[in-house]
């Protein structure tokens, strides 16, 4: 059995600022980080394996991104993860999330055999939550998205609780399957020394666009149906007011704002 | 500063601290409070391979030595030297058969110790044989091929929780100190049992208790070394164990050292944040010296050690007396900064000076290191080893 | 494809470096240097004076926009009953077809739901495509996905909207990439612009950052919008409008991932991170009890409880709960911050939130200087109030 991880690496978002002035993004000091949702997502890819003991299973983590996104690989490969493949080349830069996930089933096609590829609800750049999905419909496999657990795995069949807002869907579904996790799902390793050290002395193999059997039209910028027209800080805030007075008419004026701002 | 760490020892540092933020700190405070024992760091320790780190390949270890055990140990207790101590205790209890067990007893014990999956204790401590180990009173005596032993053992760290326990006994008491052996005793045999948990001032992190010893048969196979070796085998393992006590006080110390300095920083008095004032900077300063003195000669004699030096007993003694010194002074100082606060169960600083207390006394108190410096200091100058003093021109 | 430095042109005069939004250019022995960040957003090319940048781009097959027409509005139920989140889009898809001087349509597939589509078109619908089926009665993946794939495929509309939703963020990407066009998730904000096309507006970067998104050559223009976001759309009984039955297909029923059950849960904690409105509460609380007049504010408002570093590290509440640069990021619609002096710490981790209610003592305090409204007073007085006040409507 195939259990492919989609993961990425990104800016650690909550230190990413534009400059107000120039409207560029200000890189300096930002770390780049796997993204979280994704570090569940292996951690869910191991636990399948250790559930399935007995058949033999081999999880491969694969991202894509410039040459530096080795970094995440290589900390899939500390916590235990079998294989790991960059897929990298400057024929997809620009990509939206159309083309990442075109790109990304294209290389899930060309490992082949997978059973289930796994993907964390969204990265904290982009925020869509759209590349799982995507990569579902390119490859012509069901879905399940945000999955908060898994009750029963076999190498024909999964069933898994899907977090609504109410409640949760049990979902029923035959594999090949696509999965994204949501951090309710499990709580992610550490890795150990062992596995930092095996993965320091890793060779990881690097695919380009030629390696796949894609169409180049829908690589890159120009396989993006969506293109980025402008980014800009948001608006700093106005001055704010102060509200005076009694606590009861303090409540009435405040209370009256939110609802005026369809807060309440 | 860079201290010149190997990629292995990197790692455990990276790891251990991980461990250490996310996983420790969150739970230290109850830990202090109910005394538990913390199993499921444990667990997540031995995952990591902490336990590994000092222990030889062949058996499971990553075959480093004890500054990689020293590094494991600072940065753990950096965040509590309760927990930390659960790690290091086991080592103490490992040491032995590392130094003195056949390859069957390592092939018998060393792996399951590596993996985390057991833990170690070592046992010599006595009610009326602490600085004296010499009037232990446990005995074993030989019967077929069994050795019964019979007596108790005191404040034993890690007892009650491991399932390896390397114990001091006389085999002959007409010998004297050449008369006793060490033996591994596993849990769970005849005749040992365990006493009450100790209520103690700090490191409630970890878990204290008497060994109790009712004519426990123990198969011959489990001596180490050979009967007459106890001492010798308790006191090589201390030589090679010091340094990690010493850097579970330093871990304590710099502990310290970060909450004082954070929070000079964060707290106004009198209009400013209170660092920027003098008397707390020559404070902070101080400690700030000890601290880093204390690690270079941890650093120093741990190296040698692993390079093969036999030759650093004096160093040995010298690095954990300061290191602990070290500990309590800066534990101190730091709740001195942090005032008010500093003395609230709520903020760490008055545990980590609870905890510091400890490392002045056991694994030798300071005044027998002090005298094991003298001696040596004695003998040094005795041999002529040592330069005599410079002719004034 | 792609982008290029003319080596023969550049002049290393840097002014492509300036302008580059995501500072992918460098400079190496006075040439610049495009480099992997570059995401061919094309603001280099005209800055460059001396044409040394080229920017080569071949989209593939445009379609033909012209053909595309009318806003469409997914609408979102459960168990027969239409969620409010497809009212405020069709209040927001109203207006666009207005501009765009074209239908609204709503799309509404389920089963047992009765009055459903009259009550869209009182809110603005033009049309309703409505499919009433038991096998649409639960949502699944597959046979909404298809049934949406052949509606838009038939009557090709512009603009798709659909609320994002655990609904929405499965059904509208798989839809996307189905019929090859652009999706944008999470708008905060849709325009028109001169062109006629669709500005979907979306935050970044945790929130940090706004972009602008377009969809030029493809058709729908689809985008996802959040809960809350838009103002929901009033119902007038007097619209006028039409309903039009889908026709179920056999194949429509054909599915892979079956959802065989529904489990209700009420979560009693609400995930920070998602949750629209967060009270937090601070040192100025006092005391541990104070969190029960936060939770009651909570409750009113129907949000989460936060809290600031201090109230978690003096142990008045977990540290799940903490908003700032060690805890959580928050970006909520609305952020109420109780007994909070707004460090920098603090505010690094709630001042994108959409509205800042900061209450507490200190007329000084620096969380006054992002709060939209201050309220400088008694936190216990002033709360009770607040609550009060919301339980009266």
């Amino acid at each position: 059995m195939k259990v492919v991880v989609c993961i990425k690496q990104v800016p650690d978002t909550t230190n990413v600022r534009i400059n107000p002035e120039t409207n560029t993004l200000i890189r300096e000091g930002v770390e780049s980080i796997c993204n979280p949702f994704d570090e569940y997502a292996l951690e869910e890819a191991l636990r399948i394996k250790e559930r399935l003991e007995g058949e033999p299973v081999t999880t491969i983590a694969v991202t894509m991104g410039p040459p530096q996104a080795e970094a995440v690989l290589r900390q899939a490969l500390a916590i235990g993860i079998d294989e790991a493949i960059l897929l990298s080349d400057r024929a997809f830069a620009g990509s939206d999330t159309w083309a990442t996930s075109y790109a990304l089933s294209r290389m899930i096609d060309k490992i082949g055999d997978v059973d289930i590829v796994l993907c964390g609800k969204q990265a904290i750049d982009g925020d869509t939550a759209q590349v799982g999905p995507g990569i579902a419909v390119h490859l012509g496999f069901p879905q399940i998205t945000f999955v908060k657990r898994i009750e029963e795995i076999t190498p024909k069949k999964i069933r898994a609780e899907r977090m609504m807002e109410e409640g949760y869907q049990v979902v029923e579904s035959r594999l090949p399957v696509v999965l994204t996790v949501v951090k309710e799902i499990n709580e992610p390793r550490l890795p150990s020394i062992r596995g930092k050290m095996r993965a320091k002395k890793a060779e990881i193999p690097t695919w380009t666009a030629a390696d796949l059997d894609a169409n180049k039209e829908y690589l890159g910028l120009n396989g993006s149906p969506t293109v980025v027209h402008k980014i800009y800080a948001p608006e700093r805030k106005k001055d704010g007011q102060i509200i005076e007075g009694e606590p009861t008419d303090v409540a009435i004026e405040l209370v009256s704002e939110l609802k005026r701002l369809s807060l309440v | 500063m860079d201290y010149q760490l190997t990629e292995l020892q990197q790692e455990i540092r990276d790891i251990a601290r991980r461990i250490a933020e996310e996983k420790i700190k969150p739970v230290r405070a109850q830990y202090d409070q109910d005394g538990n024992f913390p199993w499921d760091i444990v667990k997540v320790c031995a995952d990591a391979d902490l336990f590994a780190v000092f222990l030889p390949e062949a058996y499971g270890g990553l075959g480093g030595g004890i500054m990689e055990l020293v590094v494991a140990t600072e940065e753990l207790s950096r965040a509590c030297g309760g927990i930390a101590l659960c790690l290091a205790a086991s080592a103490l209890g490992t040491i032995p058969i590392v130094l003195f067990g056949t390859d069957e007893q390592k092939q018998k014990y060393l792996p399951d110790l590596a993996a985390g999956k057991k833990l170690a204790a070592f046992a010599l401590t006595e009610p009326a044989a602490g600085s004296d180990a010499s009037a232990i009173q446990t005995t074993a005596t030989k019967d077929g091929d069994h050795y019964v032993l019979n007596g108790l053992k005191q404040w034993i760290t890690n007892g009650g929780e491991a399932e390896t326990y390397v114990v001091i006994t006389m085999t002959d008491k007409s010998k004297g100190a050449r008369g006793a052996s060490a033996l591994i005793v596993e849990k769970g045999m005849d005749g040992f049992e365990f006493g009450k948990k100790e209520d103690k001032m700090g490191i409630r992190g970890s878990t204290t208790r008497e060994l109790i010893f009712r004519d426990c048969r123990v198969p011959k196979e489990n001596l180490l070394g050979r009967e007459g070796m106890g001492f010798m085998v308790a006191m090589k393992t201390f030589d090679m164990s010091r340094p990690g006590v010493a850097a579970q006080a330093l871990g304590i110390a710099q502990g310290a050292l970060d909450e004082a300095v954070n929070y000079a920083r964060q707290r106004e008095q009198f209009g400013h944040p209170i660092i920027s004032f003098q008397g707390i900077q020559f404070k902070l300063a101080e400690m700030a010296m000890r601290v880093e003195a204390a690690r270079t000669l941890i650093y120093a004699v741990a190296r040698s050690i692993d390079a093969g030096d036999t030759k650093c007993a004096k160093e040995s003694a010298m690095c954990k007396t300061f290191a602990s010194d070290v500990a309590m002074y800066v534990t101190t100082e730091a709740v001195q900064v942090l005032g008010g606060y500093g003395y609230m169960r709520e903020y760490p600083v008055e545990k980590m000076m609870r905890d510091a207390k400890i490392t002045q006394i056991y694994e030798g108190t300071n005044e027998i290191q002090r005298s094991v410096i003298a001696t040596n200091l004695i003998k040094e100058y005795a041999s002529h080893k040592r330069p005599a003093a410079a002719k004034v021109r | 494809m792609g982008i290029r430095i003319i080596e023969g042109k550049c002049t290393g005069c840097t002014l492509c470096v300036r302008a580059c939004p995501f500072a992918a250019i460098t400079m190496a022995e006075k040439l610049a240097v495009i480099g992997p960040e570059c995401t061919l957003c094309g603001a280099c090319v005209p800055v460059c004076t001396f044409d040394a940048i080229e920017l080569i781009v071949e989209q593939r097959k445009p379609v033909d926009t012209a053909k595309y027409r009318n806003v469409w509005v997914v609408a979102e139920q459960k168990r027969g009953a239409v969620q409010s989140v497809t009212y405020e889009l069709i209040g927001a898809g109203r207006e666009l077809a207005r501009k765009r001087g074209s239908e609204l349509h709503v799309v509404l597939m389920g089963h047992g739901m009765d009055g459903a589509a009259e009550e869209l078109i009182a809110r603005g619908a033009d049309v309703v495509h409505s499919m009433d089926h038991p096998a649409f009665a639960e949502y699944q993946d597959e046979p909404y996905s298809r049934v949406l794939c052949r509606l838009i495929n038939k009557h090709k509309p512009e603009i798709v909207l659909c609320g994002a939703t655990a609904i929405g963020r499965s059904l509208i990407p798989r839809v996307a990439v189905q019929i090859n066009t652009g999706l944008t998730a999470d708008c905060t904000g849709l325009e028109i612009d001169a062109d006629g096309g669709l500005m979907q507006i979306r935050p970044a970067f945790g929130g940090n950052i706004m972009a602008t998104i377009l969809t030029p050559n493809h058709r729908p223009q689809m985008a996802t919008v959040r809960h809350k976001v838009m103002k929901e759309a009033k119902p007038d009984p007097t619209r006028k409008g039409k309903i039009i039955a889908i026709e179920p297909r056999k194949e429509d029923a054909y599915i892979r991932a079956k959802v065989v059950d529904f489990v209700e849960e009420i979560e009693s904690t609400v995930n920070l991170a998602e949750a629209d409105i967060i009270v937090s509460g601070g040192r100025g609380l006092g005391t541990p009890d104070g969190f029960q007049l936060i939770e009651k504010l909570a409750l009113a408002l129907g949000g989460a409880v936060g809290s600031s570093r201090a109230a978690v590290d003096a142990g008045w509440i977990p540290y799940s709960h903490q908003v700032g640069q060690t805890g959580k990021t928050v970006c909520p619609k609305l952020y109420v911050a109780c007994g909070i002096s707004g460090q920098i710490q603090h505010l690094v981790g709630m001042q994108s939130s959409d509205t800042i209610v900061a209450i507490n003592k200190d007329r000084d305090a620096p969380i006054f200087t992002v709060a939209d409204y201050g309220i400088v007073g008694d936190l216990y007085r002033v709360i009770p109030a607040l609550v009060d006040r919301l339980n009266q409507r």
